[in-house]
């Protein structure tokens, strides 16, 4: 079996599975229960002077009947005195000493105020500090959060502070709310934080409620934005933790956080360099247990791939993450359909014509339904994908390279001259339309 | 027969409650989003009124049942009657495309109702009658091609005056789908929709000559039906407790259910969806056993297979290659000798339900091919579902506005 043993910046755990800084990490008796069933790690919800809440505090986005695609909240940091999440956190740490357990923080933005929190923390024996840098909402009209980890300057300055006095690992979580997070990272490696986390939540509005204009998450008429987080981030997350660990400036171990629930979103974000991962929501919606199979379904992946360590897979799709302008013009692509597999829904062809290249054609239905109903129009088509996006049968799109014999060839070789671009479909979209074109 | 039906009041009420009951609101949502949205999709091509179904399950989907129920009633005057009394395994729900991926269709009849039932909850008016063009239509008979009919022509300005004979409108919607899919109230409350636009209709009205109408009026729909069920040419046909299919049906739908008289071994003869209706509802009614005689094999029956299939739940019996000689009995139904492959053998029976098809309308005919005569429904169609009645009724409303010079978009 695969070994998931992870060693993250010298905090140790039997597995890369952590929960994430929130709900779930709020108490003693949730981080044990999770250490039981067989989570590795908790970040514990951030502390820091204890703060009110309000009520109505999540905003969710269904999608069709699919609960929880995304979500929001606009909750703040642990409203719990920090001497009793301190008292807790050794608690855990004394009776799970193979689990890792790692402080959140957040205070005011005070050299004494870090040094003193520090302090506290570390008298805990928690694993590691993470410093909460990334809470877009409440916390950050405070001049915490976010409002630090948007600027450079203060990131940077904060680790310094921190750094001064931490003996444990710390780890500087990222605000996704920038221009660009590896400004952001590179300035925390620059005050010296021996890891990252990312992301935070992003800001968000999820709705409005249309009987009342009122946003959601409703607290007495009004709202406020918040962070938003789920799988429908995953895509969002996956970016920023291949941009700042491919960053040859940054360098330190990354904890990937983003909308995972499952084992292959953990596998990805491995994939594109990440350490080890923090959950949050998919807890929050299906509980501790979903921890099974994403132990599970990682290994059994990993040793029919024959892939024996973490080690093995970390990174391993970075390489592939390249410029546009590296990539190869003379790959062609073609849009095939397996006419024993289709199912006649015509969603291909709407899809194409409207809404890509008009390189499907329909075909009349035959009586009875035999015969296919649509055909690639194979001069049109530009292996544009979308075909096989829209397609609800698995594997009846399909999409199939073209072999040419042209050498590759990349745009910034196209542009200096140096290359030959292969023939290829040209097909622009000058037909009027016009009623009839509907039959 | 026996005088008193044997079963209690709750227990004939769960015999005759809705066999396909409504969805709740997230049934409805869940069963929505699962729809593909096809595009050109089989499900439209093959309902004959082309409700374009992806279109009005995505108005689901996204909470607008008034504009859903407008798809639908829109192509469909009869859209509440056809969600729970069309034969959608063979329609669009056989046509679904997920039937092909190996999964069960889209529940469109279901879909349907939910969107339609929203229209008899809130009172919604979707339709409004047109300019008054100042033409007059005649319709003969309250049924569905005649009312369809009359709802495309009022809401084309045309001004509409249907006949009816029967006490009540809705034609067979009223009086002979099986009470477990279809009630008389749903009935009523869908026609009135349609007479509310401004219809006048003249009920236990008997129209014997279409000469006079076609005089007052600039055009007239024959929408009459069929006529009365065939008789079986066998001895004994004559006796109480031989009863027609539809007159069994119709007098259940009328009455209080315990009103209804019904023996305890029924037999039904025939092997057609009347057949299927009557031989359930006559076991749902309390009878001990009911069971069809078919002449013919079971592969032969002219009923659809799921109606089979219902009958076999139901616990009727089915005897199939036995041919009707002779109803036996003095005075009263005591048997039914029929000739099988071993001869002629009796079945015991105290009631007789004769279910063999409706014969031609013989009472009032009317010309072929007169510009001005529009016939439509079983009448025309030689007997088929509401869905095919609804759809003659609105082609031949475009047909007569067109000849009243009106253009059809």
């Amino acid at each position: 079996m695969a070994d998931l043993s992870t060693n993250f910046a010298g905090i140790q755990s039997p597995n890369p599975f952590w929960l994430a800084s929130g709900p779930p990490t709020n108490t003693y008796g949730q981080v044990a229960k999770a250490f039981d069933q067989g989570w590795g790690g908790a970040v514990w919800k951030t502390i820091g002077e204890p703060i009110i809440n309000v009520f109505s505090r999540y905003g969710s986005v269904d999608l069709g009947q699919n609960r929880m695609m995304g979500f929001n909240n606009i909750e703040l940091i642990s409203d719990r005195p920090i001497t009793e999440n301190l008292k807790e956190i050794a608690e855990v740490k004394r009776n799970y000493p193979k689990h890792a357990v790692i402080a959140s923080l957040m205070v005011e933005s005070k050299r004494e105020a870090w040094h003193e929190m520090v302090k506290q923390t570390e008298d805990t024996g928690a694993d590691g500090i993470e410093l909460n840098f990334g809470c877009p909402h409440g916390m950050s009209e405070r001049g915490m959060g976010s409002a630090v980890g948007q600027v450079p300057d203060y990131t940077c300055q904060i680790v310094e502070w921190v750094k001064e006095v931490a003996t444990i690992p710390v780890i500087v979580k990222l605000t996704p709310n920038v221009t660009d997070i590896t400004y952001i990272a590179r300035a925390a490696v620059k005050g010296g934080a021996d890891a990252l986390s990312l992301i935070n939540t992003i800001n968000s509005i999820v709705g409005v409620d249309l009987s009342t204009f009122e946003p959601q998450p409703s607290v007495a008429g009004k709202s406020s934005h918040g962070g938003y987080c789920g799988p429908a981030v995953k895509p969002i997350a996956l970016h920023l933790v291949s941009a700042v660990a491919a960053d040859p400036a940054v360098k330190i171990p990354i904890s990937g956080i983003g909308g995972i629930a499952s084992w292959r979103d953990a596998a990805e974000f491995i994939a594109l360099g990440a350490s080890s991962l923090q959950v949050c929501t998919a807890v929050m919606h299906y509980g501790f247990r979903i921890v099974e199979d994403l132990i599970d379904g990682l290994s059994n992946w990993m040793d029919e791939r024959g892939h024996r360590t973490l080690a093995d897979i970390r990174g391993r799709a970075l390489p592939r993450v390249a410029k546009w302008e590296d990539l190869d013009l003379n790959y062609h692509l073609l849009a095939h359909i397996d006419q024993d597999k289709c199912i006649k829904c015509e969603l291909c062809w709407t899809a194409c014509e409207d809404g890509a290249h008009q390189a499907i054609r329909r075909l009349p239905r035959a009586n009875g339904g035999g015969g296919p109903v649509v055909e690639i129009i194979e001069e049109a088509c530009v292996g544009c994908n979308l075909c096989a996006a829209v397609c609800p049968v698995q594997d009846c799109i399909t999409m199939r390279q073209v072999k040419n014999d042209y050498a590759p060839v990349s745009w910034k070789n196209y542009a200096a001259g140096k290359g030959k671009l292969a023939p290829r479909s040209e097909h622009f979209h000058t037909a009027a339309w016009t009623p009839s074109a509907k039959s | 027969m026996p005088a008193s039906n044997p079963l209690s009041d709750e227990q004939l009420s769960a015999n005759f409650a809705d066999i396909a009951p409504p969805l709740t609101t997230d049934a409805a949502l869940l069963e929505a989003n699962k729809c593909l949205f096809c595009y050109d999709a089989p499900c439209t091509i093959a309902c004959p009124t082309h409700i374009d179904v992806p279109a009005f399950i995505k108005k689901i989907a996204t909470g607008n049942l008034r504009g859903s129920a407008r798809v639908i009633l829109e192509a469909n005057p009869f859209g509440h009657s056809c969600a729970r009394a069309c034969p959608v395994e063979v329609l669009c729900e056989g046509a679904c495309v997920l039937n092909d991926r190996d999964e069960q269709p889209i529940k469109i009849a279901l879909l349907q109702r939910h969107a339609t039932d929203y229209v008899l909850e809130k009172k919604l008016k979707l339709f409004a009658p047109g300019a008054p063009s100042g033409k007059k239509v005649a319709i003969i008979g309250a049924g569905p091609a005649g009312l369809a009919c009359a709802r495309d022509l009022r809401c084309r300005g045309h001004s509409v005056t249907v006949f009816e004979a029967k006490p009540q409108p809705g034609g067979l919607n009223t009086y002979g789908i099986a009470e477990y899919k279809l009630k008389a109230d749903v009935a009523l409350a869908e026609v009135q929709d349609i007479l509310d636009l401004g219809v006048e209709l003249r009920t236990g009205v008997t129209v014997d000559s279409i000469e006079p109408l076609l005089e007052e009026y600039d055009a007239v729909f024959v929408g009459v039906g069929l006529g009365s069920t065939k008789r079986l040419g066998i001895p004994g046909e004559d006796l109480p407790g031989v009863v027609d299919a539809l007159t069994f049906i119709e007098h259940l739908k009328t009455h209080p259910y315990r009103e209804t008289a019904v023996g305890r071994q029924v037999v039904v003869i025939g092997a057609g969806n009347t057949a299927i209706d009557a031989v359930t509802q006559a076991k749902r009614l309390g009878a001990t056993t009911a069971t069809i005689v078919y002449r013919r094999s079971e592969s032969d029956m002219p009923c659809y297979h799921y109606e089979y299939e219902l009958a076999k739940r139901d616990g009727c019996g089915f005897r199939f290659n036995a041919a009707p000689l002779r109803v036996l009995g003095d005075g009263a139904v005591a048997g039914l000798e029929v000739r099988t492959a071993h001869g002629t053998e009796t079945m015991v029976c105290d009631m007789v339900i004769v279910a063999i098809g409706q014969g031609d309308r013989t009472d009032l005919t009317w010309p072929k091919d007169h510009p001005r005569v529009f016939p439509g429904g079983d009448c025309a169609n030689g007997g088929a579902e509401i869905v095919n009645a609804a759809a003659e009724g609105v082609t031949a409303a475009k047909r007569i506005h067109e000849v009243l010079g009106g253009i059809v978009r």
